[in-house]
């Protein structure tokens, strides 16, 4: 079965830079990634992917309506067995303590750190091997 | 109480009228002497108003001048968040596309070309990855910059209390010489330390002051390095010394750099906003201004410059025991 990551951002260029980060893992299918461009599409996505092997959400937090604090409780809700990463350009203290404690399991800063984005992927990938 | 004594040499009584004069005159003397005494306590009661007023005034001014470094932070701190979502595209876009440019040779390694295209394709991909690494190189630095900026401005000043004036100065070397050190290959410079053990504690914002002590004394990193790569001395030795003194009520605090010196005409533009003599991409022409109104404004103290061009610069800071006293919160108040 193929592992599913979630990627949430109200930025398009987002799919377009993942998609190209990623090309080599997305071309061999080591995993598939799937783009919401808010909180509501991504929780709905969540809920249609109850039998798909779901392994990771990454989610901006600055999002028009819906905003990425407000999703997390409610993916967790929904998947309490997916971890969810924020990335955010608000990397402060406070940020990263509301994360943490709505059930983040790490909070990435922009400008995006794709080296270590792709080492929390592995170990996510390694644990469901 | 006063008395009012009258003699006469031939011994005779005063007559009626003589004591009533006598007694009207006293009368008019303790009113007189009433009066002088009211007009110097309406006096005094108008001075004491007039310096209330005055001293109600400068908190007032500390307050606002707060209140605008408060949002001048906010201001920051918000543009730089914003700059960090484009910069994000700008890094990462760049970054694999020097590793797209790879790919596209191993893909051409094996199609035949004529050695003249192969030659032409190749330099333009090399031209393409220089420019993509430029591009990377600058971004980082633009992130380099944004992350300075927020934490100048981390949210507000906090707070104020009772701070060692030694310790915070310390500190304040320490962080600007690691910073310069990490920012600049090579960078070296003397430190000197004259601490009074007597300069003890003083009431203030410790972020804001940590803030203008980074300022100064990076600015003399710069004019110390800078006559160093200018001057033809062999025997020049790049020094900032740092020294606390106590004045009683108030604390001295002198940041002396043996540099470049500041010639007279950019010495008087040196505390306006935006005013800078680095080159472009090296200073704001912020920091100089904005470390004015804190101890001015803020804390009620002083600052001087000093200077020969050529030899050495030397900001003194007078800051009162109890600075930071007529604001009662931070920025973020």
């Amino acid at each position: 079965m193929s592992l599913l990551i979630l990627v949430v951002d109200d930025e398009p260029d987002v799919e377009t830079l993942f998609r190209q980060q990623f090309r080599r893992d997305l071309r061999s299918g080591r995993f598939t990634m799937e783009f919401a461009q808010s909180a509501p599409v991504a929780l709905q996505r969540i809920t249609d992917a109850a039998g798909v092997s779901l392994i990771l959400i990454l989610s901006d937090i600055n999002m028009p309506g819906m905003s990425g604090l407000d999703l997390l409780p409610k993916a967790k809700a929904l998947r309490p067995d997916v971890p969810v990463i924020m990335i955010t350009a608000y990397g402060d203290a406070e940020t990263k303590r509301k994360a943490l404690e709505n059930g983040a399991e790490a909070l990435l800063t922009k400008p995006i750190d794709f080296g270590t984005l792709r080492t929390e992927i592995d170990t996510r990938i390694e644990r469901t091997a | 109480m006063g008395v009012l004594a009258l003699t006469r040499t031939d011994v005779r009584p005063f007559t009626d009228k003589e004591i009533e004069l006598v007694s009207t005159f006293a009368d008019q003397a303790a009113i007189a002497i009433e009066n002088v005494r009211l007009f110097d306590s309406v006096e005094a009661r108008t001075r004491e108003l007039a310096k209330s007023l005055d001293d109600l005034r400068t908190a007032q001014d500390r307050l606002v001048q707060t209140e605008k470094l408060a949002s001048l932070g906010q201001l920051t701190a918000g543009i730089a968040h914003e700059i960090k979502n484009p910069l994000n595209f700008v890094n990462n876009f760049s970054a694999v596309s020097v590793e797209l440019i790879d790919e596209l040779r191993d893909a051409l390694g094996g199609v035949h070309l004529d050695s003249k295209l192969r030659a032409e394709i190749n330099e333009i991909a090399d031209t393409l990855q220089g420019n993509l690494d430029k591009v990377v190189r600058h971004g980082k630095r633009a992130d380099a910059i944004v992350k300075n900026m927020l934490l100048h401005s981390r949210q507000g000043s906090g707070e104020h209390r009772a701070v060692d004036i030694n310790a915070l100065v310390d500190e304040s070397l320490n962080l600007a010489y690691h910073g310069a050190r990490a920012e600049k290959q090579g960078f070296n410079v003397t430190l000197e330390k004259s601490f009074d053990p007597a300069a003890g504690e003083v009431d203030l914002f410790p972020q804001e002051i940590t803030r203008v002590l980074l300022n100064l004394i990076s600015n003399g990193f710069y004019a110390a390095s800078k006559r160093k790569a200018e001057t033809n001395e062999s025997d020049y030795e790049p020094t900032l010394a740092a020294a606390t003194k106590s004045l009683g009520d108030k604390v001295e605090i002198r940041i002396r750099d043996n540099g470049i010196g500041i010639p007279p005409e950019v010495r008087e533009k040196l505390f306006n906003p935006f005013f800078t003599t680095k080159p472009a991409g090296e200073g704001t022409g912020l920091g100089l201004s904005i470390s004015h109104d804190i101890i001015v404004k803020q804390h009620g103290g002083s600052i001087e410059v000093d200077t020969r061009p050529g030899e050495f610069t030397e900001f003194r800071i007078v800051l009162p025991r109890r600075a930071a006293s007529a604001n009662k919160s931070g920025g973020g108040a």
